[in-house]
Formats: structure tokens, C-alpha cells, sequence
């Protein structure tokens, strides 16, 4: 199971990168390989204002679609337009061009808090 | 025989395969009071495989009854809407069982096993309620039988079945489609019949409950890829076939869902409910199920999904509905109004609030080349 140590996440499995004072956000490879194949995203709306854990992005797979939430309060600035054409990057690259969505941070601190990659390890067993 | 399991205030039963299915790695989820498996490796190509080689399927949850008697065939042709008398010995035909106001109650296979011994292939999730009901309607010198937990069931589906099913049973021919059969094999006693859900050749096939494991192995190691309810559910959609308890309910009449083919209102006696679809028929249907398929891209159709005008006023709801593997397209069910039912029709779905543009089509949405 890939755990990029670079990275944090979250319960939810998710990852974020840090740089400067936005983040990239996507979904771990233990939950792309729970999901199987994604066959559809719903990216959230870009300047989008949100507190840390409101659903933003839909993740589809053929039996059910699951919430993303965002990690950490912030705007939304970017997502990922090439999964509108290939949704199936989030299973075969999850941590690079299945990346979901960018988020401009209100608190750089907030990372952080959040699990790095030995805590998340733990939590996928 | 199945067991039960309780777990808090549900019982919820496994097939006899459940053991080898979680060996096979399936992720198993819980489906009409059954843990079954949704998948092995991939829904798409558990689907694909279906469509291009052979894949195969626990149907053990299936109900499989026995009528015998003398006037078994007249009998259920007074119960179900189909006309028995149609049927040579080992022939079979899709029937429905309607409620007395013209609702579905379940639909089903019949097969004319012998002279007056009648073989049904019911849903797992009616079996009760089918036998209660049949129990309810069964006259004096006729046995209704529920042998469900005595036979495991599995379906072998694709392109490739046939040749598998050859290499199992050198010396036994396939039924021709819709027919049975049954034979001894090493003393067991096996059924087989030339029927599916998914729209490619194949068949199901019936064996004790102590043996389905070895037989579903059998044709694994024969090529059969094992195949779950959610690749079972993406194929039947594509070829239109209804699903009881989404499509088909006892709010609808067959005559809406489109099964008209087989009902015969012509029957001596009639059957029940066959008073109202003569009445629908006669007044004209209001509503009738339709195929849509997506315009464009967009999020995946699903049941309970709002069927909106595109002027915006929500006139149904999806029944059925699925990201196609094969078409790659978005499709599903939905019973319209009359006046948006034609072909070429177009509505707008809602998936969580954003709509996506729908066309009602000619069914089935996909076709063999």
C-alpha cells in the first residue's frame, strides 16, 4: 500500500501537499483500491469559501458515489479538469495526475495538525 | 442448505458459496436479507469479461419451486400471465405473477420440467411472499414445493459458456434456449437452463447445495471469470431487462413496463389481475417505462434520481440507472407520462441538484454487432 511520507491525511483518506499557502488534495491509494474503478468526479466550484470537513467533490464509482471533504478551511481555486475526461487517474495515479482539487489555506498551521503519513499507516492497518 | 445469521435484530443468510467467494477476495454486501458478493476485482471488467469470454455468478439466493399434479399447467396459466400451454415438455418462458389490482408481484421463469411437474425460478427477495401467495391460490391435488435451500445455482454467462459447459459435460447438450434439463451426474442430480439476465448466450445451472462450491470452481478453472451483483446489475441494464422491487413493483402493471409480450390476455379463464391489463389496454396506457440515455457526459444515473421537463417540473423518478461499461454512456429506467414517453423525447435528470440531459431511446441500449 503507497504512502507517499511527504504527504499528510486525513480519516477520510485523504492527502494533501503542501506549498506555500495552498494545498493539493486527492485521494489516498488505500481508498482508490476500496472504490475500484472511478468513473466519474464532481469537482467542487472554483472561489468557493469552505470550513474544514464540508463535502466539496464527489467521487463516483459504478455502485456509489462518496463525498470528498475539504481538510482544512480555505477557498477553493482549482480542480482537476483532465478527470472530466479520464476519471480513472484517480485509480491508477492517486497522489500525482489524480490529484482532485487546490485550496488557497485561511491557516498554513492547520496542516500540521493533520496525521502524517506512520499515524495514517496505523490507521489503514 | 443456506444458513441464517443473525446479527443484531437481522438475519441475514449466505449461499452455500459464501466461504469461496470470500476466498476469491469478493467484497460482500448485503442484498435482499443475502451476503453476496458485489464484486470480485472490478465491476467494468467483470462486465467486460461477461460480454467477451464467460463469467459466472451465485444465483444460489434464487428461489427454485416444484409444481406437480395433474392440471399444474392450467392451474398456474389462471395464476401467471403467460400461457403455459405454449410449452413442449423442457421448454420455459418469462411469466408474472401480478397482484388482483394488475400489480407486479414478482417475475419469474417457467419451465414445463415433465408432464404435470412444473420447475420456477423465483427472486430471492420474493421467495416467501411468492410461496405464500401461490399457497393461497393452490388447489386440492396439486403439491407446491420450495426446495430454494436444497439447490445452489449458478449462472455461466458469455460468449464462451456453451464451450465451458462442453468441457464440463462432454456427453450432455445444452437445452436450446429458454429449455431445461436434468440428468444424473456421479449420482447427483443436476439441472441446467438456457436462459440469463445479462443479454449474452448462457445458462444456469443447478446442483445440490453441498456441492455449488465445487461446481462453481469447476468452471472457474474452466475459464469462467467470477462475476458479482454489480456487474449483474450493469449488464441487465444495458439490455433492458426490468429488475423487481426498482422496474417492476406492485405499482405498475406489466402493460406500463412494457412486458405486454407476455401476458396473454387471450387465455381461457383469464389470470389474475388480468381484468385490469384488459381494461389498460383498452383505455390506453398513462404511463409506460422508458429507456434514457444521456445526451453527454455527466454524473452517473441512478435509481430514485428526479426525472424533470425541461422547463423544470419534475414528472418521475429513475428506476434503474447506471454508467454503461459497454457504451460508456449513462443509462437507466424511468416510467413517464405518456406525452413524454415517445422516442426522442428529452428530460433533464437531477443528480444532486445539477441537471443532465436525457433522450428516451428505443430499447435495449446495447445490441450484439
Amino acid at each position: 500500500m503507497n504512502v507517499p511520507d511527504h504527504l499528510r491525511y486525513t480519516s477520510d483518506h485523504e492527502w494533501i501537499l503542501l506549498d506555500g499557502d495552498t494545498v493539493t488534495v486527492g485521494i489516498t491509494d488505500h481508498a482508490q483500491e476500496e472504490l475500484t474503478d472511478v468513473v466519474f468526479v464532481e469537482l467542487p466550484e472554483n472561489g468557493r469559501s469552505c470550513d474544514a470537513g464540508d463535502p466539496v467533490a464527489v467521487v463516483e464509482s459504478v455502485k456509489a458515489a462518496s463525498d470528498i471533504y475539504i481538510p482544512v478551511a480555505g477557498e477553493i481555486v482549482e480542480g482537476n479538469i483532465d478527470l472530466e475526461a479520464d476519471p480513472s487517474l484517480v485509480n491508477t495515479d492517486p497522489y500525482g495526475a489524480g490529484w482532485i482539487f487546490k485550496v488557497r489555506l485561511k491557516d498554513a498551521a492547520a496542516v500540521d495538525a493533520l496525521m502524517d503519513a506512520s499515524a495514517y499507516k496505523g490507521l489503514i492497518g | 442448505m443456506s444458513r441464517s445469521l443473525s446479527r443484531v435484530n437481522n438475519t441475514i443468510h449466505e449461499t452455500p458459496l459464501a466461504p469461496l467467494h470470500i476466498e476469491l477476495g469478493a467484497k460482500m454486501v448485503p442484498f435482499a436479507g443475502w451476503n453476496m458478493p458485489v464484486q470480485y476485482t472490478s465491476i467494468i471488467d467483470e462486465h467486460t469479461a461477461v460480454r467477451e469470454h464467460a463469467g459466472i455468478f451465485d444465483i444460489s439466493h434464487m428461489g427454485q419451486f416444484f409444481v406437480e399434479g395433474d392440471g399444474a399447467e392450467a392451474w398456474l396459466n389462471s395464476l401467471l400471465t403467460n400461457n403455459v400451454a405454449k410449452l413442449g415438455l423442457g421448454e420455459g418462458q418469462y411469466t408474472i405473477m401480478l397482484n388482483e389490482q394488475g400489480g407486479v408481484i414478482d417475475d419469474l421463469i417457467l419451465y414445463r420440467e415433465a408432464e404435470g411437474r412444473i420447475f420456477l425460478v423465483v427472486n430471492a427477495s420474493m421467495i416467501d411472499e411468492d410461496f405464500a401467495w401461490m399457497s393461497k391460490y393452490l388447489p386440492e391435488g396439486l403439491d407446491l414445493k420450495n426446495e430454494s435451500d436444497q439447490w445452489a445455482a449458478m449462472a455461466v454467462q458469455g460468449p464462451h459458456a456453451a464451450a465451458l459447459f462442453t468441457e464440463l459435460f462432454p456427453d450432455q447438450a445444452l437445452p436450446p434456449r429458454n429449455g431445461m434439463a436434468s440428468w444424473t451426474h456421479e449420482g447427483e442430480l443436476l439441472m441446467v437452463c438456457s436462459t440469463g439476465y445479462t443479454g449474452e448466450e448462457g445458462y444456469e445451472f443447478f446442483s445440490s447445495s453441498a456441492n455449488g462450491s465445487l461446481w462453481f470452481q469447476r468452471f472457474i478453472d474452466a475459464g469462467a471469470k467470477p462475476c458479482g451483483l454489480g456487474a449483474r446489475d450493469s449488464l441487465r441494464l444495458e439490455v433492458c431487462y426490468p429488475l423487481n422491487g426498482s422496474d417492476l413493483s406492485p405499482s405498475h402493471t406489466p402493460l406500463e413496463a412494457g412486458l405486454g409480450f407476455f401476458c396473454d390476455l387471450e387465455k381461457e379463464g383469464g389470470f389474475v389481475g388480468s381484468e385490469i391489463l384488459v381494461h389498460q389496454k383498452r383505455d390506453g396506457l398513462k404511463r409506460r417505462l422508458v429507456a434514457l440515455k444521456y445526451t453527454g457526459r455527466g454524473a452517473p444515473p441512478r435509481a430514485h434520481y428526479g426525472v424533470f421537463t425541461k422547463e423544470g417540473e419534475q414528472i418521475s423518478e429513475l428506476t434503474s440507472g447506471v454508467l454503461s461499461p459497454s457504451l460508456r454512456e449513462g443509462i437507466a429506467l424511468a416510467y413517464l407520462p405518456l406525452d413524454h414517453a415517445k422516442i426522442g423525447s428529452l428530460v433533464d435528470v437531477d443528480v444532486r441538484g445539477r441537471r443532465f440531459e436525457a433522450k428516451v431511446v428505443k430499447k435495449p441500449f446495447y445490441k450484439k454487432a
